[in-house]
């Protein structure tokens, strides 16, 4: 349809596409020998032939650039992810037939490839030799260019969409400047549902594979290995090839300039997957890794508290309905039933439990520990090598778990803030400013080297292993460290033959959870609020799973109602005390 | 916070910013040196928003590393400096005026003359008023260095002079420097500010070749301008001169006047008293014990014994002639109560006995005459005094017995 050469034997312009990709005339059948060029298979992650139906001749440009478009950009980004992903262990079914489909799926979608292009949607291509003089002398530009400067000055990347709203403004027809052939039409339009592709979704993309293939990576997990680099994400356009020239507008959309947030990106991948019309997702059953009842288990041993409690998270699974099929396998689109986010969803879990047994009001779980403490001095250590282990005391576990948490979580501050965000392929808006950016680089070069040798002996450490453990604890430890097989017989009893926990309290985090598409949450977390117990548990599964707390205690919240749901119903107004 | 686990660029560097900082204030360089290394990487995003941006940040934290680091070497920080000068045009005299000023720290003079003279002549972007400034400052430092030139040729002329040499050569490059100089110094001392090492030497230079009158005016402006912020040392140089020319009592006061008024505590106001006690005329002397009280307020001449004596002396006299007794009631109306603490507790009384006999001697005059004689203060120490058989103490004894209805008239 881009083609507008006129027919050789008819005068003509009417052209449609056989089978074998050749332009014939629908006039007068003439096949011509010009063909629609195919898309290098360098981007493309199988061997099977995709066309980008937008193709255009891909014609050299002088400064050895080619005509690319922004989605296969993200092609070439979500390749590299699922390579890293493959490299870690992932099924290589996942890249060639699941992502693979789900991508080709969503083109299709947004009408972006493998369909007929809508009518009254023209690109005006512009090279990047030929926009730069188009744009001084074409008179409707300069408020661009005043725009374009604007964002040169702005401090954050992200916060320069408004430049993109406001270039709308602007004709359709006319395109902005991007190293891209589609970069500004991809930054104007309100495509409210065509569902814009975005950095961030290309994890969405990532994890929505992994969770059909159900493999063991939860999606905390999954942005941990982001934030450690094992899977590209921050400047990931640095492995475009050499032909792809990224420049202006292409840079709000490829280069990010902040860490994904879990919220973002699991809520897109909601949003996709209904976006997709995906079927009902593979089951999640109980011997599955995201299955409470394993995640349970995992995160317990990360959090160094004892086995025994893992069979009170299945029950407490059991009990709420949470290890049920249809309440964890996805079904996209359906609005009715709860996402479900399986990694904070087992350590709610777990505070809950932490709560039952040990009531965690900063007062009776002390009491409690003092309690164990006195049982352990008193016993000698046949006796607990007979009765399996040790009392477990809260006192000791506290810190332990403290002061290794207090370590890591300085390290990955010191990390964070030690975090270097440019790579070596510099990025610049406009040829103008190409050499004032090279220049800079240099100089930031060269003071890095300089102070770098200051730094004395330290040096930028390795990049860790990818590892599925941030805390770990050893049994061999001597020291009494490690708390995985303590005995929690110092709070329970035996009641009616039945093993029962000695706490007869429990504390409702929220008497009413709050409607949650009004106001975004459950409940809302003040630390002032609550106990400086539950605090710090809550403290623990947000540094690990890498979130803030207050998702963690939404989940609590949902997880408390749904257990003590009877017993909400029949009352109470002010009391938030209840009696098992 | 709901903010704590969202990172980006922004955040990530004010917390990289903040661990610098801690560690510079506990002097960990090589820390500090770490986390810059990873803060420069900052220069490649425009802050033209914020009020202090990377590139002043980096000059300044850089600049201070690169001064304290142990294995930090001149020529490393010179090619830092020259670094710096190319980050910002509105900051390219300050860059230098600041390098020039640790490679003087560091005895390089000929490289700080070139890089000052290298600043002078440069040109760019608009001549704001700043800039004016700017270049005037380094102009005048680049007269002081001329001035320490004219210095050291002046000092060798001296000394060939003395062997009978009379050294065309040197005596002609030190004109040249003083004009230099001069020309420079004369320029930013019109510009209100403290400006105390280039009066100095302006003035220095002035009365070598006799401008005497030049100096005074120029001293005279420094002193009294009210454009000029109040710089007690103006009146302190302003006195040094007028002394040096012989110039009356009169003009001495009338400097230190405004010295006292301004820096009750400082070490000129001894002289002052001096002064002023000689003086016939009776408001003088009242000035006098006013001045030498006031001093005394302060904590740092708690120990000082001359101040104590001129006090001491100027007591006596007026305890002896009975004549304006008064003055000693109203300088004391206002010290009668905190007095006693600050100066004459028996701690101190022993103390003073102990360290420095004749300071407690002047002290405990006065003591007695304010206090009476069975103030602590006196009663140790005259007792002290008189076990020692020490003569003085003896007579101070007698005197303060002798004169104790005085006392007894002041304290009213």
């Amino acid at each position: 349809r881009d083609f507008n050469e006129r027919c050789a034997q008819c005068s003509e312009v009417n052209w449609g596409l056989t089978d074998g990709g050749r332009f014939y005339c629908r006039s007068c059948h003439n096949v011509t020998e010009r063909t629609r060029e195919v898309v290098n298979t360098d981007f493309i992650t199988n061997s099977r032939v995709q066309t980008i139906s937008k193709g255009l001749k891909k014609q050299e440009k002088n400064d050895g650039g080619c005509e690319w478009y922004i989605c296969e950009g993200f092609q070439l980004v979500l390749k590299k992810q699922v390579e890293a992903l493959e490299a870690l262990g992932v099924c290589p079914q996942m890249k060639d037939e699941i992502l693979c489909n789900f991508w080709r799926c969503y083109l299709q979608k947004s009408k972006q490839a493998y369909c007929k292009r809508p009518a009254g949607e023209t690109v005006k291509t512009l090279s990047v030799c030929e926009s730069s003089t188009d744009v001084d002398s074409d008179p409707e530009r300069p408020s661009l260019l005043h725009l374009l400067s604007l964002s040169e000055s702005e401090g954050d990347l992200q916060t320069d969409c408004s430049f993109a709203s406001s270039v709308s403004k602007v004709s359709e027809s006319t395109s902005v400047y991007s190293g891209s052939v589609d970069g500004s039409l991809y930054l104007m339009k309100n495509q409210k549902d065509k569902l814009r592709m975005t950095m961030p979704m290309t994890l969405s993309f990532c994890y929505l594979a992994l969770l059909w293939v159900r493999e063991p990576i939860t999606l905390s997990e999954l942005l941990r290995f982001v934030v450690e680099g094992h899977i590209p994400y921050m400047n990931v356009f640095q492995h475009f090839p050499e032909k792809m020239k990224l420049c202006g507008l292409d840079l709000k959309i490829f280069c990010v300039e902040s860490w994904p947030e879990y919220k973002e990106v699991f809520n897109k991948m909601h949003e996709l997957a209904a976006f997709l019309d995906l079927p009902r997702f593979p089951d999640i059953t109980e011997s599955c890794f995201l299955h409470p009842d394993m995640l349970c288990m995992k995160y317990l041993m990360e959090a160094n508290l004892p086995d025994e409690l893992h069979n009170w998270t299945c029950r407490v699974v059991k009990k709420t309905g949470i290890g049920e099929v249809d309440f964890l396998t996805l079904m996209p689109g359906n609005k009715s039933t709860r996402k479900v986010k399986y990694d904070v969803l087992a350590a709610a879990v777990i505070v809950v439990v932490l709560k039952l047994l040990f009531l965690l009001d900063d007062h009776y779980e002390w009491v409690l520990s003092e309690f164990a403490e006195e049982r352990n001095k008193n016993n000698t250590e046949v006796c607990m090598f007979y009765s399996g282990g040790p009392y477990f005391e809260f006192k000791k576990w506290y810190e332990v778990v403290k002061r290794s948490l207090d370590v890591e979580q300085k390290k990955l501050d010191e990390e964070k803030a030690k975090y270097l965000w440019r790579c070596e392929k510099p990025l610049f808006y406009s040829v103008k400013n190409k050499s004032k950016v090279l220049k800079r680089r240099q100089m930031v070069v060269n003071l890095q080297n300089q102070f770098g040798k200051l730094s004395g002996s330290v040096q930028r450490a390795e990049k860790p292993n990818p590892s599925s453990f941030q805390l770990s604890w050893s049994e061999e430890n001597t020291d009494g460290s490690c708390f995985h097989g303590h005995s929690l017989k110092g709070v329970l009893q035996e009641k009616c033959g039945l093993l029962t926990v000695m706490n007869p309290d429990y504390w409702l985090c929220t008497v009413k959870l709050c409607n949650e598409k009004l106001c975004g949450h459950l409940a809302h977390y003040r630390e002032v609020e609550f106990p400086q117990s539950y605090h710090f548990v809550l403290g623990l599964f947000s540094f690990l799973l890498r979130i803030q707390p207050s998702y963690i205690h939404d989940e609590v919240c949902m997880i408390e109602h749904r257990l003590f749901n009877k017993k909400l119903c029949k009352k109470l107004k002010y009391n938030t005390v209840l009696r098992k | 916070s709901s903010n704590e686990h969202k990172l980006n660029f922004k955040k990530s560097k004010e917390a990289c910013l903040s661990y610098i900082q801690d560690a510079l204030l506990q002097k960990q360089w090589k820390r500090a040196a770490e986390f810059l290394t990873c803060y420069v990487e900052s220069l490649e995003k425009d802050y033209s928003r914020e009020h202090i941006g990377p590139s002043e940040m980096i000059w300044r934290i850089g600049t201070e590393i690169l001064w304290r680091h142990s294995q930090s070497r001149m020529k490393e920080f010179n090619c830092f400096m020259e670094q710096m000068k190319t980050l910002g045009v509105k900051r390219y005299l300050k860059v230098c005026l600041e390098h020039v000023f640790h490679l003087l720290c560091n005895g390089q003079i000929d490289e700080a003359y070139q890089n000052l003279s290298l600043a002078e002549s440069w040109r760019f972007g608009e001549q704001t008023a700043i800039r004016d400034k700017e270049i005037k400052l380094i102009q005048a430092y680049r007269g002081l260095l001329d001035y320490c030139s004219w210095s050291k040729q002046k000092k060798i002329l001296l000394e060939h002079g003395e062997d009978g040499f009379a050294d065309l050569a040197v005596e002609q490059e030190m004109h040249s420097y003083f004009r230099k100089a001069a020309v420079n110094l004369k320029e930013i001392i019109k510009i209100p500010g403290i400006w105390d090492v280039f009066v100095k030497c302006y003035v220095d230079l002035l009365e070598f070749y006799g401008e005497h009158n030049e100096a005074r005016q120029v001293l005279n402006e420094y002193a009294y301008n009210s454009k000029f912020p109040a710089n007690p040392n103006a009146h302190v140089y302003l006195y040094q001169f007028l002394k040096r020319q012989g110039e009356s009592k009169k003009s001495l006061i009338s400097a230190l006047k405004i010295l006292h008024d301004i820096v009750p505590s400082h070490e000129l106001m001894i002289d002052f008293n001096t002064m002023l006690q000689k003086s016939k005329k009776r408001k003088k002397c009242q000035l006098g014990l006013e001045v030498i009280f006031a001093a005394l307020d302060y904590a740092g001449w708690k120990e000082n014994a001359k101040a104590w004596s001129c006090l001491a002396r100027q007591v006596k006299q007026i305890v002896i002639t009975e004549k304006h007794l008064d003055w000693i009631q109203q300088e004391w109306n206002s010290r009668k109560d905190w007095w006693p603490d600050f100066h004459f507790s028996h701690y101190l009384a022993k103390r003073n006995w102990q360290e420095n006999k004749s300071l407690s001697h002047e002290k405990a005059l006065v003591a007695g005459i304010l206090l009476g004689k069975d103030c602590k203060y006196f009663k140790y120490v005259s007792h002290q005094g008189c076990k020692a058989r020490l003569k003085r103490f003896r007579m101070l004894k007698k005197f303060v017995t002798r004169h104790n209805p005085v006392y007894l008239r002041i304290s009213g």
